[in-house]
């Protein structure tokens, strides 16, 4: 993609809570145009970066700057006001004693009787609820609320859109159908977005770029595919997906693991004590009574089953086949990695290795 | 009447109601319908005497009831009302707002003593404010020591009520104002910011709207406080329909007028209960399904914190700490004028007498009420259970003009004795007593009563074996309500208390009558202490 400026930048921000540090001198960029996916677990800062950007709360550092201006500095704070920063909030947060068309016109102050009637039918057709202007907001369903929480923050065109983990009040079905319509929208206004979620495929599927928060501090930005596939840290490798690590050492013909020698570039020195991370596809096993692990439990899923492999280390790995392989448990069998690509590595060094455990499905 | 809020929580509780459990045998079923019903047939009363009235009215009473002198009764009535939920409003809204939404220094010590006055029963403040303020106050014999000056403008009338009730009953919509803005969704008008509107518009467009229920339902309190207030307009001699009713029932004893006025009087109480149910239901309707509830970040005030501590110093000085000053100092000086304190222990054990057996009496009578309602939900027992709060509302001088009418018509014997006092009291106050056990009934799962029945025992075993002792503090909260708040009661204490029966708050009453106000300084502490119990129980509740 061809991007021009950044639209939204923070540089060294911080921000304490009754001595919890939520932010920590903490950078972004998010270009113009772009959706970018702010993923963490619960307590990693997301929601407070937001309401940071939207001017809700004063950092106790740092800057914060919308298409080159700045809106808050130790000089400057811009009110939330005057920001033009839209927000989505976890709850939709809709006027109740306002209807649907009086909600979507409440930031249209600038503009005429007749412009605003006209904008906010513009803004219900373009989410799908054309003519829904007398409606009050308890007689809506919560996708439809959700979609005018999205028409009236994007109706005064603001310079960004903050979304606040906008689909988790959703329920399963539900979430998955707005999720694809939200991001068509979102692609169709050109609007540049900074979407909050726990969720980790919901933040693959919705962003242009991942970024993942942990503690205050940014572990990793890049596309999905590389946040995927090449998780920059441990703790990206486990939160981005149902990661197992199994022990290795790193050897000059790549690493060599109780699963197989991994054929491979690596980064380090020969001899450096390594945590690989194996996702349930990069194994395989058959049954063989001499095998290396033991089939501690099989989950029928319906196409693919996913199988639970003790190592002899006692380190646990997942396994996913096809319905037609079918092992029950308890039989013996030998387990191999093969992923088709490079599988992320991490150094021990100086560290002790992470216990076993089996990462929840 | 510092219990409205706690009525209202059982009221919302009853839309949870539990699925209706199996039903009990039909001895215990009708043992408990037999009680209720009595207590039905109680609180129907004033209602029946109303109706025989009206319904046996002469030409007369439709004449008296659309006479020129009711209709500016009425127009005093309202004016009143309004004058002073208005009032309270403009007080209780920045004070609501500042103690919950800003960096104001001490902002919940404020919020506290600003709900204080609530414990101040009517008459009492009517009484400090006279002894004051009024002829012969503390204010006037300084003024004519010092300066000679004799005359001062009199407080009596619409200015000195309304200013008295105010600041009496101001709380009821800064409690419910405070409430509602701690349940409001703080996106709500963060959103209204992100989108273009700065503070100010944001307070008009979005948080006052927000607010307009809250502030409907204190108004709507203080009007009812209004409507069936007798001790404070009678002592600033303001004539709205209870004060009228009375004289006209002791004065000119001409009870069909006072029945007249009575029915007029009902009627209004009654609409604006049926108003009040509606805006609640409409509250709900709007209340939003915030899932997370978050605090709001506090507004900074800077320099504007001087301008909101003088707010709030001011307010509490004048519902608060003048009163209290001026009971201190007529105590004193009654203490220093060796006043007879003897007549005040006669007429503490009278009090402590009527309202002991007032509260054993609604704790007879509201368990099986309360029982009723939720364990066997239905048509019946829910119209029990409104008749006990319609009886609530209604103002104690209509209840024991009924009394009156029944006691002397059918069982002359009875009139003016304690059990008529007792059995007003009672329908006065049962709602209060029903409440609380029902809450703590509701707290009681069906399916432990259910193992008891399993494990073998009889539905009359489970209830007092089981039952009655869960709700133990359910029904000793009710008790206390009751016992403490008939304490405070004067309307039907003055018209029903057996002759030579003085009770503290009569003794009040009647000592400010005759502005002898060292005389009533110390029943009218007892009463304060008194009143201050139940805030407390409910303050403790509410925060456990």
């Amino acid at each position: 993609m061809n991007y021009r400026q950044s639209a939204l930048e923070c540089v060294q921000l911080s921000k304490t809570f009754a001595e919890v540090q939520a932010l920590r001198s903490f950078n972004l960029q998010v270009q113009q145009g772009e959706i970018l996916s702010l993923i963490g677990p619960s307590g990693c800062g997301k929601t407070t970066l937001l309401r940071l950007i939207a001017g809700f709360d004063c950092p106790q550092a740092g800057e914060i700057r919308l298409q080159g201006k700045i809106v808050v500095s130790d000089a400057n704070f811009v009110p939330p006001e005057k920001r033009g920063v839209g927000m989505v909030f976890q709850d939709y947060a809709l006027f109740p004693h306002l209807n649907i068309g009086a909600n979507i016109a409440f930031g249209l102050d600038r503009l005429s009787k007749e412009q605003r009637t006209a904008r906010s039918a513009e803004m219900l057709d373009m989410v799908g609820l054309a003519g829904y202007e007398k409606r009050l907001p308890h007689e809506l369903s919560g996708g439809e609320r959700q979609r005018v929480a999205l028409a009236r923050a994007l109706a005064p065109a603001p310079v960004v859109l903050l979304m606040d983990e906008p689909f988790s009040n959703l329920d399963a079905d539900r979430r998955l159908q707005m999720r694809s319509e939200v991001r068509h929208i979102l692609k169709r206004t050109g609007i540049t977005c900074v979407f909050v979620t726990h969720d980790q495929e919901e933040a693959l599927f919705m962003g242009d770029r991942l970024a993942v928060l942990n503690q205050g501090q940014l572990e990793q930005v890049g596309t999905p595919e590389q946040v995927f596939q090449e998780p920059s840290s441990q703790f990206v490798a486990e939160f981005m997906g149902q990661t197992d690590f199994v022990p290795g050492i790193i050897t000059p013909a790549g690493i060599a693991t109780e699963i197989g020698l991994l054929n491979q570039p690596v980064s380090l020195p020969p001899g450096s004590l390594v945590e690989v991370a194996v996702r349930a596809d990069d194994v395989i096993f058959q049954l063989d009574p001499t095998g290396n692990a033991q089939v501690e439990e099989r989950l029928y899923r319906g196409a693919t089953s996913l199988y639970t492999l003790r190592l002899p280390s006692g380190r646990i790995v997942h396994s996913l086949q096809a319905h037609t392989h079918q092992v029950s448990p308890g039989s013996r069998v030998q387990v191999l990695a093969e992923p088709g690509h490079a599988l992320a590595h991490f150094s021990t060094q100086n560290q002790s290795a992470p216990e076993a455990r089996a990462v929840p499905l | 009447m510092s219990l409205w809020s706690y009525t209202y929580e059982a009221i919302i509780n009853r839309r949870n109601r539990p699925v209706a459990n199996c039903r009990s045998p039909l001895h215990l079923s009708l043992s408990l319908w037999l009680v209720g019903g009595l207590a039905a047939a109680a609180v129907l009363l004033p209602i029946l005497y109303l109706l025989v009235r009206a319904a046996g009215a002469d030409q007369g009473t439709w004449a008296l009831i659309f006479q020129p002198a009711t209709l500016s009764t009425l127009g005093r009535t309202l004016s009143l009302a309004l004058t002073v939920s208005l009032a309270s409003a403009i007080i209780a809204l920045p004070l609501a707002w500042l103690t919950t939404r800003t960096d104001l220094p001490f902002g919940k010590l404020w919020f506290i003593l600003g709900t204080l006055p609530l414990v101040i029963p009517s008459y009492v403040g009517a009484y400090l404010m006279v002894a004051s303020l009024g002829p012969r106050g503390m204010l006037s014999q300084l003024l004519n020591s010092l300066l000679g000056i004799s005359h001062l403008p009199a407080i009596y009338g619409f200015t000195g009520a309304a200013y008295v009730l105010t600041l009496l009953s101001y709380p009821y919509t800064l409690l419910s104002l405070r409430a509602a803005l701690l349940g409001m969704d703080p996106a709500l008008e963060e959103a209204a910011r992100s989108l273009g509107q700065n503070r100010w518009r944001t307070f008009w467009r979005i948080t006052l709207p927000q607010l307009r229920p809250a502030l409907a339902m204190g108004s709507l309190l203080i009007i009812l406080y209004v409507l069936r207030d007798f001790g404070a307009v009678s002592i600033m001699r303001y004539n709205t329909f209870t004060r009228v009713i009375y004289l006209q029932y002791s004065a000119a004893f001409d009870r069909a007028s006072a029945a007249a006025l009575s029915l007029v009087l009902v009627s209004l109480t009654v609409s604006l209960l049926i108003i009040e149910q509606w805006l609640r239901g409409r509250a709900r309707f709007h209340a939003s399904a915030a899932s997370a509830r978050r605090t709001p970040p506090r507004i900074t005030l800077g320099t504007w914190r001087w301008p909101a501590l003088f707010f709030c110093a001011g307010v509490v000085t004048m519902g608060l700490l003048i009163p209290a000053a001026v009971l201190v100092h007529w105590l004193v000086r009654g203490l220093q004028a060796g006043e007879r304190l003897l007549p005040v222990w006669e007429s503490t054990g009278n009090s402590l007498s009527a309202s002991l057996l007032a509260a054993a009496a609604t704790l007879v009578v509201g368990i099986p009420v309360a029982y009723l309602g939720v364990r066997h939900p239905g048509r019946a027992s829910r119209a029990l259970e409104s008749l006990t709060h319609t009886a609530y509302a209604l103002p104690g001088i209509v209840i024991a003009l009924a009394l009156v009418f029944f006691t002397t018509n059918f069982a002359l014997p009875l009139y003016q004795t304690l059990p008529v006092l007792v059995l007003a009291y009672t329908i006065l106050f049962l709602s209060q007593a029903t409440s609380s056990q029902r809450t703590a009934l509701l707290q009681v799962p069906p399916g432990i009563e259910e193992a008891a029945r399993s494990l073998g025992r009889t539905p009359r075993q489970v209830l007092t074996s089981i039952t009655l002792p869960l709700i133990r503090p359910g029904l000793l909260t009710g008790f206390g309500l009751v016992f403490l708040t008939a304490m405070k009661e004067l309307p039907a204490t003055l018209i029903l208390s057996p002759l030579g029966f003085k009770t503290l708050a009569v003794q009040v009453w009647s000592a400010v009558s005759e502005a002898f106000f060292a005389q009533a300084a110390f029943p009218a502490l007892i009463l304060i202490v008194a009143s201050s119990i139940p805030m407390a129980v409910l303050v403790i509740q509410e925060h456990r």
